[in-house]
């Protein structure tokens, strides 16, 4: 699905490598989780993967199902089926919810020479879809992100990304700024999507969310390079020993 | 003070090509405006009220042309049932218009005002403007009161079914046109009056607005369509105890719009409203100059202005808000924003509070911003390309000013134009 092969970026404003490549597959059908230190790099993964400006890409190749996404512009590979759940989901004063949302599913939709969705249509699907995520009505009228709070922003996120119903998701510390019932949601949310044809890259800085969203495979980074891949227990040494002894052992 | 010598020749030479019309009985007001212009002088480059426009086009005798846009797009307002008044290149078309009866106003033409015993506007006209011109003058609307060919009265004393509205078409690319509208919202009566048009190559209009206690009025207007047009536009607005004014003022191209709008709260708990929403591109000087005298306790007022601008167009925002002596409990508010979508573009900004009473709260803001990436790139992460974005992002600018139109139907309208106005850039 997902396969990132040598990839070395820096920092387009000042001479600073960030990522030193990083070689990563990610398969439809799987959950991989990338933890590891801050400054490490995984958010910048993140940034560069779905088009964010500010990157330049030196060396290597990032592929969705074989199509070159480093050439795309955020709305194309967006439309390919590539979706970043953002840590910090941007507010946008005045572009109501569900205006947004009907504009990027027609948007992606048209791209791709689907019909584009009825507003009927998608008022019965966005409803279903809020509810089990436990967004209310008044929620999806308000302006994007406007007032929300932690939780309601990344359950906003989870929501797009159900509507959007993208093969690849990636998600940028998703678990931040929840309390424990947030992140409960969030990580049902997530789990409902889980299928056969779609991937899952999980980045985040503790073991707590995977408690929810069970990956199969979990990388550590450090440096901007993976530096260690292994199943679930990988997490849980990361969480009984910190990062400290996993970094000693492949330095 | 004696005027400048090259402020007086301007003014004369101004005065020379024009002939005060003889419009019903409002001959003593036309002549003390006229004298009101000779004293001041028709405004000049250096004018500190002309700061960021030129007023040259707007002064000299001969119209500049302005070539009438050939378009099939339907106009503005068009979806609302309404009562139309039509004016041609300033002047009043009957066949075009409606019959002007409708339950809840009394709506005469100027040249009316004069048939009619005791018409309430004779000693109406010219009062608002002629009280204006301290502490700043505005000799462009004293110009209007001596010259204004045509006009109407509109007297509204109920609640009438539908909005007057109007509609200022223009036809000859060198008409040069002076209207004078007087309106009388009576105690307790509430009218919605929509403006639209071109209305000529060069267009002085003039609006003078009364409403008594607990009145309301809602005044919608669009000013665009041709390029090359120039307009001056004076509104005044007196508004009497708990009495409610409530303006917006869509303009999108016209080489050149003055708008100034000059309100005096004078019975306590008045409410006044004045917002903007102008989309320029290229050649477009957009200059909006509030004044606001808070001279009442209790009252409110508050001013949106929103400009976006683009390929090298000005946007111009003057506003003060004065709140005299004993004027306690104001609580008014000033903001004027600029989006500017490419470096060429620029916005010049002057507000002002001036304030003689201990118990107010005033606050102002003036901003100028490009479009903020970390929003743009959150949509187009989501499918949605960068034009359509930036469009999105461009009318949730907008929205504040917008939102001030209470009527959805009349606010679908305007963002119908919006929308219009953005998609054909887009190509």
């Amino acid at each position: 699905m997902l396969e990132i092969k040598n990839l070395k970026v820096k920092l387009e404003e000042e001479d600073k490598q960030i990522l030193k490549g990083v070689d990563l597959t990610v398969e439809a059908g799987k959950v991989h989780a990338i933890m590891g230190p801050n400054g490490s790099g995984k958010s910048t993964l993140s940034y560069v993967l779905s088009g964010r400006d500010g990157y330049e890409v030196t060396e290597g190749s990032a592929t969705l199902e074989g199509e070159d996404l480093l050439e795309l512009e955020p709305e194309e590979r967006a439309a390919l089926g590539l979706f970043l759940a953002f840590q910090y989901p941007v507010e946008i004063p005045g572009v109501g919810n569900m205006t947004f949302l009907r504009t990027a599913v027609n948007a992606q939709r048209k791209a791709r020479g689907q019909e584009e969705m009825s507003a009927a249509e998608f008022l019965k699907v966005i409803r279903a879809k809020a509810k089990t995520l436990k967004i209310d009505a008044d929620m999806l009228k308000r302006p994007v992100n406007v007032g929300f709070s932690g939780g309601e922003k990344k359950r906003n996120e989870i929501l797009q990304m159900a509507m959007l119903e993208p093969k690849m998701c990636i998600l940028d510390e998703t678990d931040s700024g929840l309390d424990v019932d947030a992140m409960k949601l969030v990580s049902e949310g997530v789990n409902a999507l889980r299928d056969a044809g779609r991937g899952f890259l999980v980045i985040t800085h503790y073991q707590r969310l995977l408690d929810h969203i069970k990956p199969d495979v979990v990388h550590i980074m450090a440096d901007g390079r993976i530096v260690k891949t292994g199943g679930p227990e990988l997490a849980l040494e990361v969480e009984q020993n910190g990062y400290a002894d996993i970094l000693s052992e492949v330095a | 003070m004696a005027l400048d010598d090259r402020k007086l020749n301007a003014t004369e030479e101004r005065l020379a090509a024009m002939t005060v019309p003889d419009v019903g009985c409002t001959k003593t007001a036309r002549q003390s405006a006229l004298a009101r212009v000779r004293a001041m002088g028709l405004p000049a480059r250096r004018d500190e009220y002309w700061k960021f426009t030129r007023p040259d086009t707007l002064v000299q005798p001969e119209a500049p042309k302005a070539a009438v846009f050939a378009s099939d797009e339907a106009w503005v307002f068009d979806a609302i049932d309404r009562l139309k008044i039509v004016f041609v290149d300033g002047v009043f078309n009957a066949d075009l218009s409606d019959d002007l009866t409708l339950e809840g106003v009394e709506i005469d033409r100027l040249e009316d005002v004069c048939c009619q015993d005791n018409h309430w506007a004779e000693d109406f006209y010219g009062t608002l403007e002629a009280n204006s011109h301290d502490p700043v003058e505005r000799p462009l609307a004293a110009l209007n009161t001596a010259f204004a060919g045509d006009g109407v009265t509109i007297r509204v004393t109920g609640k009438p079914s539908k909005p007057i509205s109007l509609i200022y078409t223009h036809e000859s690319e060198t008409s040069d046109v002076f209207l004078h509208h007087v309106v009388r919202v009576e105690s307790g009566a509430e009218a919605t009056i929509l403006e639209n048009g071109p209305a000529a190559a060069r267009f002085n209009k003039c609006f003078e607005i009364d409403i008594a206690d607990g009145g309301t009025l809602h005044h919608i207007r669009a000013q665009g369509r041709d390029h090359e047009r120039r307009a001056a536009a004076h509104m005044f607005a007196r508004l009497g105890k708990e009495s409610v004014y409530k303006s917006f003022t869509l303009t999108v191209n016209g080489v050149l719009t003055r708008n100034e709008t000059v309100i005096e709260l004078t019975g306590d708990d008045a409410v006044a409203h004045v917002a903007g929403a102008c989309l320029g591109d290229g050649d477009f000087h957009h200059d909006d100059t509030v004044f606001i005298t808070h001279d009442a306790v209790n009252c409110e007022s508050r001013q949106v202005f929103k400009k976006v601008l683009r390929n090298g167009a000005t946007g111009v925002f003057q506003g003060k808000i004065l709140v005299k002596p004993g004027a306690q409990k104001t609580d008014g508010y000033q903001i004027s924003q600029s989006l500017l979508l490419d470096d060429d573009s620029q916005f010049l900004a002057k507000p002002e509070l001036e304030i003689y009473a201990d118990d107010v709260a005033c606050s102002h803001g003036s901003t100028s911003g490009a479009i903020d990436e970390d929003a743009l790139f959150y949509l187009r992460a989501r499918g949605v390309p960068k034009d359509i974005a930036t469009d999105l992002l461009t009318l949730a600018f907008l929205a504040e000013a917008v939102d001030e139109i209470e009527n959805e139907e009349i606010a679908d309208e305007i963002n119908g134009r919006l929308e219009g106005w953005l998609e054909r850039r887009r190509g």
